[in-house]
């Protein structure tokens, strides 16, 4: 498809400007302005919507094809929460910090309030804040409020110990946050190696960060002795919440002793991905470290009115601009309300009711390197397709000829030929008996036919792309 | 010459005092198609073990460790622009730097050709 | 049986069969007893209308009627309603990040061309797919140029937004960097006292336009000492003001940050918008988060992927040039939509617009009894007054009378309690400007 600035013809017009009635300004200094216009495309309104309406069918979405990639939630967005978002659409953020602005911000307020208890009492920690604005800011955001502690506590410390199955987004949040990483291996039952954990454990250990069910989408039965171990020499325990739509109304990372977390609203709150973002990453703490939470926060008064609460001098400063994604706060606030209770635990329960059934049927055709009942999503591997020369990524292209979102290949980096499945909650047996249907044929095909496979995509716009020229030529904005 | 191996799959060829250093045959397939070498400065000095270069392939990411203790005397400039050569020859003209010896004492600790071969 | 999930008790119950086990429950019998929550204390569900309704009465008790003239990263500007309309498409919006190519291409596409749109605004070479925001894309740049230069001082100008700054301390705090602040200078950049500061440990000088109190620095000769001395440029700027200012490329920046929120998102109570970061081609390994490049496939089709992915996280781990995963893909989007709608020549003239209004409003408020105005700096759609009195009583006072008036810069600078900085958008008509210089005069009386 041509790009939007192919298409441009110089003096068409998509936009016109009410007339400018204030009287013309004397010019700026010549040598403060752009010697040449901005290239921008010159178009009607009707070729920019033929443009990139065209563009949103070449993409499979959730709303289009079933989207089982796992460790990425993709259950359904529903409508609803989309209209309660745009209610806020015209609110100013610098109103409320004005003097007397809060009153006139008290709805915004009211529900950032809100949204923050029932946060907090869905993951049993003591409070929360919405100012991180994706799941890997919140980890770097919990991450600083663990060195806040530490500082204030005059503890030395220096490494942050991540399991080899986590995310790599840990690893790099702690990072960024100036700690050293200390990976631990996983064990034969598919989590945290705990004699290496408990061999590895020392007094400059600041944290350790988990994911519980982890990246294999176990519960790790040893959760309560990890804690414990690492309170006695004073790190903190952080719950990397990528994979919380297990164990809603389950289990709360607050009862188990994590001191923080993590939350992706757009994983486990039913917030849309959009491509790539925006997301939400709230962060939940316990007691203790509720005084380093990054400012501005929201408090409830005496008469039930909101307002913006006096800076905590232990503040870690901001992490965003200003609240937080907003907008996408309201939707995960919807999505509260709308559920609640029940809802919420019927969620997790329906996740993992439909993640082991995929696992079930497809076991007898692909290798399941942990071989046990497992939470929200399950990893095989292709080994078994690997001796006729078929990789997961084969079977993923494949995927995309029969219409499905390919699962998440490649990861977790522990297993060899990894294919992660998570359906979610919302999707019916109807579409996930298609898909089982299709795995098997593909493993079938790995075997009659492998190169049908090797071969895939061939019904997209475009086929298996040549990455390497991509990264070697770096070809990343289209020059005059 | 004489050329060793190790276990992170580097190679290191001798000459008197001065050493090439790149990557294996091995390690080269491993990572797939090269598109990003990241040299080491000359000049500057490193211990044994400690990373020397890195490599970038379009899914994986590796250091290159100094096999040995040395100053860095020079790098092969050709892989700031043409990265696919240490796909095409990582043994000979795919060298990444060459190391002024320090200790020759170290490369004891290190395998040879033969030994190489049962390990991979 | 909630609306969202489908499948019956009885498919419920042929699938509990073929995995094997006589109950939900079951499935959960390998979290230990003692585990288990105890508590989950959250309120009974409801109907989508229930809930609609009782977000419409949160949304009621937000005040409406307000004319904005307040800025501060955030501006009041028209969205076309095309924006809306492409946007909310499902196919962009309910999609995850492209890490399948081929059938991802409408956002590839689309993102290529953002970083396109951005390089064409800014001058640079080349650009990501978006940060969160403009404070921390700020943040972001100042840790690229320390990766960059492998130096640790970094000489900010306090003419930078004081949220940004608030921001970068935050995320330098647990980094050995040095730190230094210049004191504005005629609310501008203190080039000397900048100059002064350069040394050879010196990483980058962190400016932006217009700045935080509405002011134009001509950075040509900044850009030039900072290159003499080994360091970087940084300059974050507003993108509106791109249609009628120099480009960052044009002065000698070496990286651009801005905040998107103004090209085509909503105020939305601060988010979701964008950040955006541009730079040189030669920096392009140190660019934080996602990059799209333009590629073929196997029959010489154009086609584009998520490129030098090896920088990131989910490969290089703890030694990534950042640890973002997610951006703000669709605001990104967004800003796209807009920038193609507005085109070439209108975003010229919403740029000529935002400075002529607000240039307008400079002249009738600085003829208000009471209050002056420094017009010797030259400015953009934001200025400062000074005012005979507080200027927190009188944004009150006015905001009683449904103006946002403006931001009183006490709040964030000391000794400037009488100093209002005012911002005016192509949004705000004649009648409203002079009915803000109307009002402010009654307040002083």
């Amino acid at each position: 498809m041509e790009l939007i600035f192919e298409q441009s013809v110089k003096g068409r017009k998509g936009v016109s400007f009410p007339v400018d009635n204030t009287s013309e300004a004397a010019p700026l200094p010549k040598e403060l302005l752009r010697e040449e216009k901005a290239e921008l495309p010159e178009l009607s309104e009707l070729d920019v919507v033929r443009h990139f309406t065209k563009l949103s069918r070449l993409n499979f979405s959730v709303d289009t094809n079933f989207y089982p990639l796992g460790s990425c939630t993709m259950k359904y967005n529903a409508k609803g929460f989309e209209e309660a978002a745009k209610l806020f659409a015209p609110f100013h953020p610098m109103l409320s910090m004005l003097p007397e602005g809060e009153k006139l911000s008290q709805g915004s307020l009211e529900l950032i309030f809100e949204t923050e208890k029932l946060l907090a009492e869905i993951t049993g920690m003591d409070a929360v804040t919405l100012q991180p604005m994706a799941g890997a800011h919140g980890e770097m955001t919990g991450c600083m409020l663990i060195a806040a502690y530490h500082k204030a506590k005059e503890n030395k410390k220096k490494y942050v110990i991540v399991p080899d199955s986590s995310h790599g987004t840990n690893p790099a949040s702690a990072a960024m946050v100036g700690y050293e990483i200390i990976t631990i291996p996983t064990a034969a039952y598919g989590d945290m190696d705990l004699d290496a954990f408990k061999a590895t454990l020392n007094n400059e250990v600041a944290a350790i960060m988990m994911t519980c069910p982890n990246t294999l989408g176990l519960f790790n039965p040893y959760v309560k002795e990890i804690c414990d171990l690492a309170h006695s020499v004073d790190a903190l325990v952080y719950y990397d919440g990528a994979n919380l739509n297990a164990i809603m109304g389950k289990v709360r990372p607050g009862d188990i002793g994590f001191d923080v977390i993590h939350l992706n609203l757009h994983k486990t709150f039913g917030t849309p991905h959009g491509s790539g973002g925006p997301g939400s990453g709230p962060v939940g703490v316990k007691e203790s470290l509720v005084k380093f939470f990054p400012s501005p926060r929201v408090k409830k008064n005496g008469d039930s009115s909101f307002s913006i609460a006096k800076e905590d001098k232990s503040s870690i400063g901001s992490v965003s601009n200003f609240f937080g994604n907003f907008g996408v706060i309201v939707k995960a606030y919807a999505y509260i309300l709308q559920l609640g209770r029940e809802g919420l635990i019927e969620a997790s329960e329906q996740a993992v009711l439909n993640a082991n059934y995929i696992m079930s049927r497809l076991k007898e055709y692909y290798d399941l390197p942990y071989n046990q009942i497992c939470m929200h999503e399950c990893v095989f591997s292709a080994s078994r397709q690997m001796e006729s020369g078929i990789h997961a990524i084969d079977i993923a292209k494949y995927l995309i000829d029969r219409k499905i979102h390919p699962p998440t290949v490649y990861f977790p980096l522990i297993v060899k030929e990894a294919i992660m499945i998570e359906p979610t909650e919302t999707e019916s047996k109807e579409t996930m008996d298609n898909f089982i249907e299709i795995m098997i044929e593909a493993a079938k095909l790995a075997e009659s036919d492998p190169d049908i496979l090797r071969q895939a995509p061939l019904k997209t716009p475009v086929s298996r792309l040549d990455e390497t020229k991509a990264a070697r030529e770096q070809n990343v904005c289209c020059v005059l | 010459m004489e050329r060793y191996f190790t276990k992170e799959h580097e190679w290191i060829s001798v000459n008197g005092t001065t050493a090439t250093v790149g990557i294996t045959s091995h390690a080269a397939e491993e990572l797939g198609d090269i598109t990003f070498v990241e040299l080491p400065q000359v000049g500057k000095s490193v211990k044994r073990s400690e990373t020397l270069a890195a490599i970038e392939s379009v899914k994986a990411a590796s250091d290159v460790y100094a096999p040995i203790s040395g100053r860095v005397t020079s790098t092969n400039e050709t892989l700031e622009t043409m990265p696919e050569v240490v796909n095409e020859s990582p043994e000979e003209s795919g060298w990444i730097c060459t190391l002024e010896v320090e200790n020759p004492e170290e490369l004891k600790g290190l395998m040879n050709a033969e030994e190489y071969k049962a390990f991979i | 049986m909630s609306n969202y999930n489908p499948n019956t008790p009885s498919q419920q119950a042929e699938m509990l069969a073929t995995i094997g086990v006589s109950s939900i429950e079951e499935l959960f019998k390998v979290i230990p007893q003692e585990l288990k929550a105890k508590s989950f204390d959250i309120p009974k569900g409801m109907s989508e209308f229930e809930m609609l309704d009782k977000i419409n009465s949160l949304a009621s008790a937000n005040s409406k009627d307000i004319t904005f003239f307040i800025g501060g990263s955030f501006y009041d500007h028209y969205i076309p309603a095309a924006v809306d309309h492409l946007a909310n498409r499902s196919e962009f919006y309910t999609a995850y990040t492209p890490y399948q190519p081929e059938c991802s291409q409408g956002t590839l596409q689309a993102l290529y061309e953002y970083q396109t749109a951005i390089c064409r605004l800014t001058g640079m070479e080349v650009s990501n797919a978006s940060l969160y925001d403009g404070a921390t894309a700020l943040a972001e740049a100042a840790l690229m140029a320390i990766r960059i230069t492998g130096r640790n001082r970094l000489i900010l100008d306090d003419c930078v937004n004081p949220i940004y700054k608030r921001v970068l301390e935050t995320y330098l705090a647990n980094h050995d960097v040095e730190l230094i602040t210049l004191e504005p200078l005629n609310f501008s950049l203190n080039k000397e006292a900048a100059i002064k500061e350069l040394n050879n440990n010196s990483a980058a000088i962190i400016v932006q336009t217009p700045n935080f109190f509405g002011s134009i620095d001509n950075l040509k000769d900044i850009a030039a000492k900072a290159h003499e001395n080994g360091a970087l440029l940084i300059n974050s700027v507003y993108p509106v003001s791109l249609g009628l200012l120099a480009t960052p490329a044009e002065m000698g920046v070496d990286i651009v940050v801005g905040d998107g929120q103004s090209l085509g998102n909503p105020l939305s109570f601060g988010g979701p918008a964008f950040g955006f970061i541009a730079t040189s081609k030669k920096h392009i390994r140190n660019i934080p988060g996602r990059v799209v490049g333009e590629t073929v496939d196997k029959e010489g089709r154009r086609g584009f992927v998520l490129t030098l992915q090896a920088r990131e996280q989910h490969i290089k781990r703890h030694k990534a040039t950042s640890n973002i995963c997610s951006n703000q893909s669709l605001c990104a989007l967004r800003g796209l939509i807009f920038l193609s709608l507005i085109g070439k020549e209108g975003f010229v003239e919403m740029a000529r617009q935002n400075r002529n209004r607000a240039e307008y409003a400079k002249s009738l408020l600085s003829r208000v009894k009471g209050v002056s105005i420094e017009d010797s700096v030259p400015t953009f759609n934001e200025f400062v007054l000074k005012l005979p009195k507080s200027a927190s009583e009188v944004t009150a006072a006015l905001l009683k009378k449904g103006i946002a008036a403006g931001v009183p810069l006490g709040s964030y600078y000391k000794g400037m309690d009488n100093y209002l900085l005012v911002t005016v958008t192509e949004k705000r008509t004649k009648k409203e400007i002079e009915l803000l210089a109307e009002e402010l005069g009654r307040t002083l009386v």
